[in-house]
């Protein structure tokens, strides 16, 4: 027979645990498990389309792509792929003919070199710095002066960069005229000037536009011989001048385009930023008697900086995906001048060297990580935490 | 009385059923795959993709088949195909394709075998196909992939008014085309006051490029006949690319970029059958399709004053054993002309027609007929006539019968030097074979078209891109597999020793 004793149970040491004191525990611990049973949908949908897909390229970039008799095999290769890239016959096209070092460009590396060996040795000495750390630190200068050192030998005559450099070259050049282009556009347009409404739509209308259009426009506008400023161009005496057979020449193309497309989203940005500024300094500045300069540098920009920050951030990780523009202006060409580390995966892709493109992209991969995180580490944190 | 009525009724009904029966069951039967939908992967046109898409709704009246054309950039036309397939999508029902790349397909057993589908459609005509493209671009190991759509070869076309003014002649070899180029290069050939080209070549990477610069080494490294073969030596399987043949097919190849547009490194076949339609250019090199865009009103401004000749040749060949190049004779080139050795180049081998096997069997029985209406004379004999249709002649009655040509608009004599151009390459005992060995994408559209686009942009040197394309052919060997390669080369070229 049921007793209510038993009902009441006996496990507790302080005697008989109330009923509803059962269920409280109970519905304690549902409510504590809860978080994780709304959570994994959200988990178990990232991990199958996001790190299932990155941890079977892995597998992809140590494999080669064969087909076989009643379909294909992937067929082990270890490092093979990326061995093809650093020493191998794709050496040239992913890291560049290197230059052999000009006494300039020696005594360059050289500073260089000792600003980073600073660095490493100012997070040594300092008392606090844990040992992950100073390892990091030592890790960061060995691969920033790696790329330095490569950036140096094949952008100086007698060189020529890779995809690797090509990335880097529309990553920092891009990303800076975007920026200071966008920040003037939205200082312009946020001064009471006649007709910024009008101009704030427009200078927003490049982010509206498919990349592939603004690829195929600009190869249109850029064609001297039968683009729609041909006549201007034969009044200047340049119709016969090929930007496309010339490799800086394709690269400038390459990186206006970029320009055209991407300054809107820092000027939409940076426009925000500037107009939810405080008035009360800007007004403040301006009875002190500050210059329009004077308020700009140091009230304006100290504060639209973490904004500034997190922008640049975003962009330099967008940056390094740059596939559009030299896939459809030129193909990657002349030569391999204007391929991208993203336009080398594809076109290993596209013939079925699946295995390189993978390591490609692996190598993109930690490109980026590694730019972002040393961005964050030694930019970002610091003008973030200085507001 | 109303029975009778009702009697007459049904009566009047049973007579209407069965007339509606007689009509409609033939017309079921005339319509064999009505609701059925064949999906079509090709390159995004116009050529090729218009004549599929013109073409499709006479197909659906005729079968009740509905063709839907889809289209992707050429350059990614061989991976969308493969990936569709490997990955069992299946989307597409029926591919327009290169059939250099069928090795990759038919290996794997991807394509329907479609040899008992011909050997039983007479309205095919199969043997009024020109046995080149029956034998090497439809077949594989013996039994037939696809159904040929277009014959490609490449030859040099040249601007006969312009000729006749500077009395010169059609070039025979490759250093005549330089000295005609030359010669032509910043005259004006168009009338309009500027200064235009004098050879204008799809240069561009990732596009033509590619077949353009064999068409040049084709003459030089070949001279024993079309089993020869022009890109590997087939006894070592060794890449014939280092040697003094290939540096001079290159230094040619470079040279005529002095005489070409300033853009000319990013010109792909559009830019360049455009150039040569405003008359801007007094030499090109392509298929066969500037032959025809030139007859069209609406677009060329060169309307028979176009010359065609097969590709030009060499004095001069490779003696594979040293190295070098020597002199022609009857022993080093025993096909010669006039001491020129020739050797057009079947590059491509012309857009042809295969089917999914794992299509369903009614779809593919709608594709099946629908790439042989495509390819029987009552269609193709017209469409190749046609220059927005990309498709060549390559037919026996497309060259036998000129009043096709003249019907489209080309003068007898214009007709019959095109077609000329054509069955000489054709015919040739010394024809070149485009490369049809597993992933030949990645030897030549990767490694080849790389390290040309790299020397005309002055990247590299001669001799670098001599050793680049050796080593990058080299190692897809090694990769791959030499025995396999060398034994699919030797098999493309029918070499039986």
């Amino acid at each position: 027979m049921l007793t209510d004793r038993k009902l009441r149970g006996t496990g507790s040491p302080n005697g008989p645990v109330p009923l509803s004191f059962l269920g409280q525990g109970l519905a304690a611990w549902v409510d504590r498990q809860a978080r994780f049973l709304f959570l994994l949908p959200a988990v178990l949908l990232l991990i199958l389309l996001s790190i299932f897909p990155l941890i079977f390229s892995v597998y992809l970039s140590l494999v080669r792509f064969q087909l076989v008799p009643g379909g294909f095999r992937f067929r082990f290769v270890g490092l093979a792929n990326y061995r093809k890239l650093i020493t191998g016959i794709e050496r040239e096209h992913f890291l560049g003919l290197l230059a052999s070092p000009a006494p300039l460009i020696w005594a360059l590396a050289g500073v260089i070199a000792a600003v980073l060996l600073l660095f490493v040795i100012r997070g040594m000495v300092r008392g606090r710095s844990t040992l992950p750390a100073m390892a990091g630190r030592a890790v960061f200068a060995l691969i920033a002066g790696t790329l330095v050192w490569l950036i140096l030998r094949t952008l100086t005559s007698g060189g020529r960069p890779g995809s690797l450099v090509t990335t880097m070259v529309y990553v920092f050049i891009g990303i800076t005229v975007q920026y200071w282009l966008g920040l003037t556009l939205a200082y312009l347009t946020s001064q009471h000037l006649p007709g910024r409404r009008f101009f704030r739509v427009v200078f927003l209308l490049p982010m509206m536009i498919t990349p592939v259009g603004i690829a195929y426009m600009f190869r249109i506008l850029a064609n001297l011989g039968i683009g729609p400023f041909t006549p201007l161009w034969e009044a200047l005496g340049l119709a016969e001048v090929s930007w496309a057979s010339d490799p800086w020449g394709a690269r400038i193309v390459v990186m206006i385009g970029d320009v055209w497309q991407w300054t809107p989203f820092m000027f939409v940005v940076l426009l925000a930023a500037l107009e939810s500024q405080p008035l009360e300094l800007l007004e403040a500045a301006m009875v002190d008697g500050a210059s329009r300069w004077q308020t700009f540098w140091r009230v304006t920009w100290p504060q639209i900086l973490p904004v500034t920050s997190t922008l640049v951030l975003i962009r330099m990780i967008e940056g390094f995906k740059i596939i559009d523009l030299p896939n459809v202006l030129t193909n990657g060409g002349p030569g391999t001048a204007t391929e991208s580390l993203t336009l080398h995966a594809f076109i290993a892709w596209r013939t079925l060297d699946i295995g390189g493109s993978a390591a490609v992209a692996y190598a993109l991969l930690f490109l980026v990580t590694f730019m972002a995180l040393s961005y964050i580490n030694l930019v970002h944190r610091r003008l973030a935490g200085a507001m | 009385m109303n029975v009778r009525r009702q009697l007459r009724l049904s009566l009047a009904l049973l007579v209407a059923t069965v007339l509606v029966s007689a009509v409609s069951v033939p017309a079921a039967s005339s319509r064999p795959f009505a609701g059925v939908t064949v999906n079509v992967l090709t390159f995004t046109g116009p050529q090729i993709a218009e004549p599929l898409q013109r073409r499709g709704p006479a197909f659906t009246r005729l079968t009740g088949a509905r063709i839907n054309v889809v289209t992707v950039p050429f350059s990614d036309l061989y991976q969308k195909i493969l990936t569709d397939l490997a990955t069992g999508t299946n989307s597409y029902h029926a591919f327009v394709f290169a059939p250099q790349w069928m090795v990759d397909y038919v290996t794997p057993g991807y394509l329907e075998d479609i040899t008992m589908r011909v050997s039983a459609d007479r309205n095919i005509q199969w043997a009024d196909i020109a046995p080149f493209f029956r034998n090497f671009s439809a077949s594989f190991g013996g039994r037939v992939y696809t159904i040929p759509l277009d014959g490609d070869f490449q030859m040099v076309y040249y601007r006969s008014d312009q000729l006749r003014r500077f009395g010169l002649q059609p070039p025979q070899t490759w250093e005549d085309y330089l000295r005609v180029a030359q010669a032509l290069h910043r005259k004006d050939l168009n009338g309009d006051g500027r200064a235009d080209f004098g050879s204008c070549i799809a240069k561009k990477r990732g596009a033509q490029s590619y077949w353009m610069i064999w068409s040049v080494a084709g003459a030089l490294l070949q001279s024993q006949g079309t089993n020869q073969g022009a890109f590997f030596d087939v006894d070592s399987f060794a890449p014939l690319t280092n040697n003094a043949a290939f540096a001079e097919a290159l230094r040619i190849y470079t040279e005529t970029t002095r005489y070409g547009p300033p853009d000319e490194l990013n010109w792909d076949v559009g830019d360049s059958r455009a150039g040569f339609m405003t008359g801007r250019c007094g030499l090109s090199l392509d298929w066969g399709d500037i032959g025809t865009l030139a007859i069209d009103p609406k677009t060329s401004k060169v309307k028979n004053k176009v010359g065609a000749v097969i590709l030009p040749g060499s004095r001069r060949v490779l003696d594979r054993r040293t190295g070098q190049l020597v002199a022609c004779n009857s022993t080093t080139c025993p096909h010669a002309t006039g001491g020129v050795n020739h050797a057009p180049f079947a590059a491509f081998g012309g857009w042809s027609g295969g089917i999914n096997k794992a299509a369903p069997a009614r779809v593919k029985d709608a594709a099946y007929a629908f790439m042989s209406y495509m390819s029987q004379p009552a269609q193709a004999n017209v469409d190749v006539t046609i220059g927005i249709t990309g498709f060549n002649p390559y037919r026996r009655s497309q060259f036998q019968n000129t009043n096709l040509w003249v019907k489209a608009g080309m003068s007898a004599a214009a007709a019959r030097n095109y077609l000329g151009a054509i069955e000489a390459s054709l015919g040739s005992p010394n024809m070149v074979l485009d490369l049809r060995i597993p992933q030949n994408q990645r030897y030549q559209q990767v490694v080849l078209d790389t390290a040309i686009a790299k020397l005309l942009a002055k990247q590299i040197t001669i001799e670098q891109a001599m050793k680049e394309i050796t080593d990058g052919w080299e190692a897809i060997t090694n990769e791959l597999g030499r025995d396999q390669q060398s034994q699919a080369y030797r098999s493309a070229l029918g070499v039986k020793r």
